[in-house]
């Protein structure tokens, strides 16, 4: 890569105090292992892999939410120090301040770098309607669907104008069909303005249907990057329709091939956790 | 058929029960069939006609109003100083573990004592006016209030405070638009507990020692055996009580409307 990468994750390793769990050796708990990855300016990636197996912990240090032990975190070249504020970041769990509200929510991020109240408004007025939310801005996140809060939380993040963006299974707790939608979105807004995505699913399907490339991990402890496949396939996309296709289908079988022995290994440790 | 309005069988019940206790200590009006004497059940338990007629005297040539005045100045200072202190200890070692680890064994022990106990003490300290039943009540108030708090800003959604860490916010502003938001609901549902406590301290306190306020009221009356003036005493305070829980009531539904209710709809 002859350009600075958006995000570098260079020979990162990250393991956790001892304490808990049964995989805990003499030194702790070695989530992640000698990973490297690349994400280009304006890259769409998606990280698999399956459950449990440190997804979450390599998005949480790129974020700058948790320090890796071993190895370098670079952001357009730069070494990380601290919260990654290059970064936005999307959440699989309910991440709105309850106590505000829709509008409030989105133009929090905007309070906090003082940003005058009419134009944070104005702002997040004009990003709410973009997320199709127009007139919802005074309900409460209690009020809202759970796809509704999610394009709150996608409208909270995007008004900042993030570099990056850092999603951890965001739409994994929606129905099919919202998530096809939010999928659709997602992309609609990613190609108005290319950003360098960073999306962790288990969802096979949903990472070749979204990305430019899908990077497979393998099961936990010491996760690394086991396969790396570039997905070609053409630009507009339409995620319900492009998992028809035949390329789809055969790009599908080919990372899955080498995905399932790791899931296999992954529920394997699981069920013994639960045995043991 | 239309529903009859809760608060009919509300009142409905509350003068069931005084229509019984009439009933029951009225002399003549009822054979006796406990006390060997038709006036000892008005001794023990008052009449309520009787204790209406002082509540009524009280009221119409404003004996009561300086008494009121101060309890109610004692149950408010209590109640405000209490929930501020609490608050702010609260979110203090909430915060900071190193702080919380330390006094932890002291915070316990402060609580589990009889902290009644300590009325003579502020007595001394702050003399037989207000301050001293202010003190008491603060002691009562001050723990509910610190508990809740403590464990609301503990059960900060971490998905929250990193999200809003995400969104740039400062230590200060974590603080501000995460902990304290957070803390409010919990400092709510203590509040009510402690209006109560609140009023605790005060009766108490001047019960013990002063020379204004109900409970001063009440301690004289039971001085000269006077039943009526007893419980007319703590009639009024009940009702007071009840329009300080009000009062909560209505600023918790004001700040806290992002909270879901019980049963609303989209």
């Amino acid at each position: 890569m002859a350009i600075t990468a958006a995000l570098t994750l260079d020979n990162i390793s990250v393991t956790f105090a001892s304490g808990s769990g049964h995989l805990s050796q003499a030194n702790g708990y070695t989530a992640v292992k000698n990973t490297t990855l690349h994400i280009a300016d304006g890259e769409f990636v998606s990280v698999v892999g399956p459950t449990g197996c440190g997804k979450s912990t390599l998005l949480n240090i790129a974020a700058g939410l948790l320090c890796q032990s071993l190895g370098e975190v670079k952001i357009f070249g730069e070494p990380l120090n601290g919260i990654n504020t290059k970064a936005g970041y999307m959440f699989q769990a309910e991440s709105l301040m309850p106590w505000r509200s829709a509008l409030g929510n989105v133009i929090a991020g905007l309070e906090f770098r003082g940003v005058g109240k009419p134009d944070a408004i104005r702002q997040g007025e004009a990003w709410l309607e973009r997320v199709g939310l127009a007139g919802f801005g005074a309900r409460y996140p209690h009020q809202l669907s759970g796809g509704m809060r999610k394009r709150v939380a996608l409208a909270q993040m995007l008004i900042l104008n993030p570099k990056i963006m850092l999603m951890d299974e965001p739409f994994s707790a929606l129905d099919i069909q919202t998530r096809q939608l939010m999928e659709n979105e997602l992309l609609q807004l990613w190609e108005a303005d290319k950003k360098s995505v960073l999306f962790i699913t288990h969802d096979l399907e949903e990472a070749i249907s979204l990305s430019d490339r899908v990077i497979v991990l393998s099961a936990g402890p010491a996760t690394h990057p086991i396969g790396e496949f570039v997905i070609n396939l053409p630009r507009p996309r339409d995620v319900a329709e492009i998992r028809m296709t035949p390329r789809f289908l055969e790009l599908h079988e080919q990372i899955w091939s080498a995905m399932k022995e790791e899931v296999r290994k992954g529920y394997q440790q699981t069920k013994n956790k639960l045995v043991g | 058929m239309k529903k009859t309005p809760l608060w009919f069988w509300q009142i409905a019940l509350l003068i069931t029960l005084f229509a019984f206790w009439h009933l029951l200590t009225a002399p003549g009006l009822l054979p006796t069939f406990y006390f060997e004497n038709d006036d000892k059940a008005a001794f023990f338990f008052g009449e309520p006609l009787r204790i209406f007629k002082v509540i009524w005297i009280w009221f119409l040539e404003g004996e009561i109003y300086p008494h009121l005045w101060v309890t109610m100045t004692e149950t408010v200072l209590a109640f405000g100083i209490g929930t501020l202190l609490g608050l702010a200890v609260g979110l203090w070692l909430g915060l900071s573990q190193f702080a919380s680890q330390i006094a932890d064994p002291y915070i316990k022990a402060a609580n589990a004592m009889p902290r009644v106990i300590l009325a003579p003490i502020f007595m001394v300290w702050f003399g037989l006016g207000i301050w001293s039943k202010v003190a008491l009540g603060v002691t009562l108030v001050f723990f509910i209030v610190f508990f809740n708090v403590y464990q609301g800003v503990k059960e900060v959604s971490p998905v929250v405070l990193n999200n809003v860490r995400m969104l740039g916010a400062s230590q200060s502003q974590l603080l501000r638009h995460v902990y304290l938001p957070s803390a409010t609901s919990w400092v709510f549902s203590s509040l009510h507990t402690s209006v109560g406590m609140a009023f605790v301290g005060a009766v108490v306190g001047e019960y013990l020692g002063s020379a204004k306020g109900v409970g001063y009221l009440i301690h004289q009356a039971e001085g000269t055996f006077d039943i009526n003036t007893v419980f007319a005493g703590i009639l009024v305070l009940t009702v007071f009580a009840l329009l300080l829980d009000y009062v909560v009531t209505f600023a918790e539904n004001r700040l806290l409307k992002w909270r879901p209710g019980q049963s609303e709809t989209i």
